[in-house]
């Protein structure tokens, strides 16, 4: 994989991607393309330019670990992780079908390049903590990166993990929510508000950055930023458009879990150029 | 009221005691191992861990879901976790995150649940956890394992750290009669014959080995030859001793701390529906909660003593003739 810093050459990446999103879904026929648009730029942020990684060594100890514990967002991961060269683009299309190696969510006996298993809600930033814990255990430089949804932390056991966190300092820890305003049966602000989110978590003690989501600039600083910070876990809540670069899908509802129709996909296409 | 008999066992420490000591042994050989607890440390004696190797143990609050997690988390990044707190806690609350973070990617973490059972006494139902070899058995890959005493759980732990694989760890608050001499050999999947018999097969585990072994004796009186197999192992269970004892002896009697209709009755059944059936008597919790009171008054009330596997030994052995 060539690695880059470079915002343009990120931007390209990040474009491509939402292409492959959307084709490999239309395939499927099902799947989850809103919130895999909206957590584009972060997850190509991290694995082309911020993770330590070697995909022709997955399992590297010393590696950066990433999980999407949002994990109905899978094929943002999967476009990505064939893009780096973990595992094969020209089976991208298989999508959701039976022994594909990419399964509906996240499932690493499929995929043993994953680092977990994902696709119930609420548990990513607690087995992320176990890995940081083991980090600093081995005296390893290995960061552990978590991105959430915003309706996912609706869910308790996110505030068990921010709280646990925040105290014991795990300030190898990243937490990214993907701040999409959007769930399953509407709008976050009406279904289960969050806000103030930011002060949630500084009130857990998680060093707090707000950016632009779709803004890779600001995701970069972010991310070293993090890296910076001792003795507390970072928390980046990445402001986000559900949907993403296609219009009639951005902040619309029906893109949360249904796949697009072929003609939607031929238009949404036209859009990603 | 206990029954009297020769068998006259020891009271050895509690199984949660013989697993917290176990842990701090292997802890000293092996660096990969690390603790969790949920605020119950002093009462699931990872405490004497938390002392000896502070940087390895992590004390997680009341909050078990997160616990669960955590160590699925150190188990993908190598470490060997055992996550500990009352059975009814970690089973119950961590259930899902048990499902989804160890048993769905087949995670090397170790579950060890203590209070199990009624033997708690005192504190009443919400802390007794009558069903949680079902929840554990339910779980794809987990290993489930119920020592009976402090050799069997000594032994068990050293197996444990060297099986890579999910498990969970039955332990309970109450001295426990030690049934084992110290040389005893335990496997994943196998079980332990104490006493021979052809007449008829007492199987059971935990509290219910020692008064199995009573219920031998009783019947011995009665000329009545009773086989007892501690099924130490709940899962994997050991088929071949299950199938052995049906065609041998053509009546079983399973009991178990446990909740008669999910646990580890019915997985005996299962094992003799499948390979030589014969009629099976069950001794258990049968489809309620307990209550308050001192554990030998309510063994004795929720009918978990010799004299209840006896009469169920009574009752098979009638409906094999």
């Amino acid at each position: 994989m060539k690695k880059t810093s470079n915002v343009e050459e990120l931007q390209a990446i990040a474009k491509q991607i939402r292409r492959e999103i959307v084709e490999m879904i239309t395939t499927a026929k099902s799947g989850h393309p809103g919130g895999s648009l909206s957590a584009v730029e972060i997850v190509v942020t991290l694995f082309f330019d911020t993770l330590k990684i070697d995909p022709q060594n997955p399992h590297w100890p010393d590696r950066d670990r990433f999980m999407l514990s949002k994990g109905h967002a899978a094929p943002v991961l999967y476009t990505v992780m064939a893009e780096c060269g973990y595992c094969p683009k020209d089976q991208l299309n298989t999508l959701r079908k039976l022994g594909s190696i990419y399964q509906g969510h996240p499932d690493v006996r499929f995929l043993p390049a994953l680092d977990a298993s994902t696709g119930s809600l609420g548990q990513g930033i607690s087995v992320g903590i176990g890995m940081a814990l083991a980090a600093k255990l081995d005296h390893s430089p290995a960061r552990t990166y978590v991105v959430v949804g915003d309706g996912e932390t609706q869910e308790g056991q996110i505030w068990e993990a921010a709280m646990f966190a925040g105290d014991k300092g795990v300030d190898n820890l990243v937490c990214i929510t993907d701040n999409n305003g959007m769930q399953l049966d509407g709008f976050v602000k009406d279904i289960l508000p969050l806000e103030p989110l930011a002060d949630k978590w500084r009130a857990f003690n998680w060093h707090t950055i707000e950016v632009d989501g779709h803004d890779i600039a600001q995701l970069q600083k972010a991310f070293a930023e993090a890296a910076a910070t001792k003795g507390k876990p970072t928390s980046i809540i990445a402001h986000t458009i559900k949907g993403k670069g296609v219009s009639f899908m951005e902040n619309n509802p029906k893109f949360h879990g249904m796949a697009p129709t072929e003609d939607e996909c031929k238009r949404a296409l036209l859009e990603l150029v | 009221m206990q029954a009297k008999t020769k068998f006259e066992f020891k009271l050895g420490a509690a199984t949660r005691e013989a697993f917290g000591k176990a842990l701090v042994e292997l802890g000293k050989t092996n660096r990969d191992i690390v603790v969790c607890d949920a605020d119950l440390s002093k009462s699931t004696f990872t405490n004497l861990f938390a002392k000896e190797f502070p940087d390895r143990f992590f004390e997680c609050g009341i909050a078990e879901s997160n616990m669960v997690a955590i160590g699925a988390g150190l188990a993908a990044s190598g470490k060997i976790p055992f996550v500990s707190s009352f059975s009814a806690f970690v089973l119950n609350k961590g259930f899902e995150q048990l499902r989804v973070t160890a048993a769905y990617p087949n995670i090397n973490l170790k579950v060890v649940g203590t209070h199990s059972g009624i033997s708690i006494g005192e504190d009443g139902p919400s802390q007794m956890s009558i069903e949680d070899l079902s929840l554990a058995c339910s779980l794809p890959g987990f290993s489930v394992l119920s020592p009976a005493d402090e050799v069997s759980m000594t032994a068990l732990m050293k197996v444990a750290v060297q099986h890579k694989g999910p498990m969970f760890i039955r332990a309970g608050r109450a001295k426990a009669p030690i049934v084992y001499s110290t040389d005893h050999r335990f496997e994943i999947g196998k079980s332990a014959q104490l006493a021979d018999g052809e007449d008829v097969t007492i199987l059971a585990t935990g509290l219910l080995v020692a008064e199995a072994l009573r219920a031998h004796e009783l019947l011995d009186a009665e000329g009545i030859a009773a086989r007892v197999i501690d099924l130490y192992s709940i899962k994997p269970i050991d088929r071949a001793a299950i199938e052995q004892a049906s065609r041998q002896t053509g009546a079983l009697v399973v009991g178990e701390e446990h909740l008669t209709d999910c646990g580890l009755g019915v997985r005996v059944a299962q094992v003799v529906a499948e390979t030589n059936p014969c009629p099976v008597e069950f001794v258990g919790i049968d489809n309620t909660y307990a209550e308050s009171g001192s554990p030998d008054q309510l063994l004795d009330k929720y009918g978990l003593r010799a004299a209840n596997l006896v009469d169920a030994v009574r009752r098979v052995l009638r409906r094999r003739h």
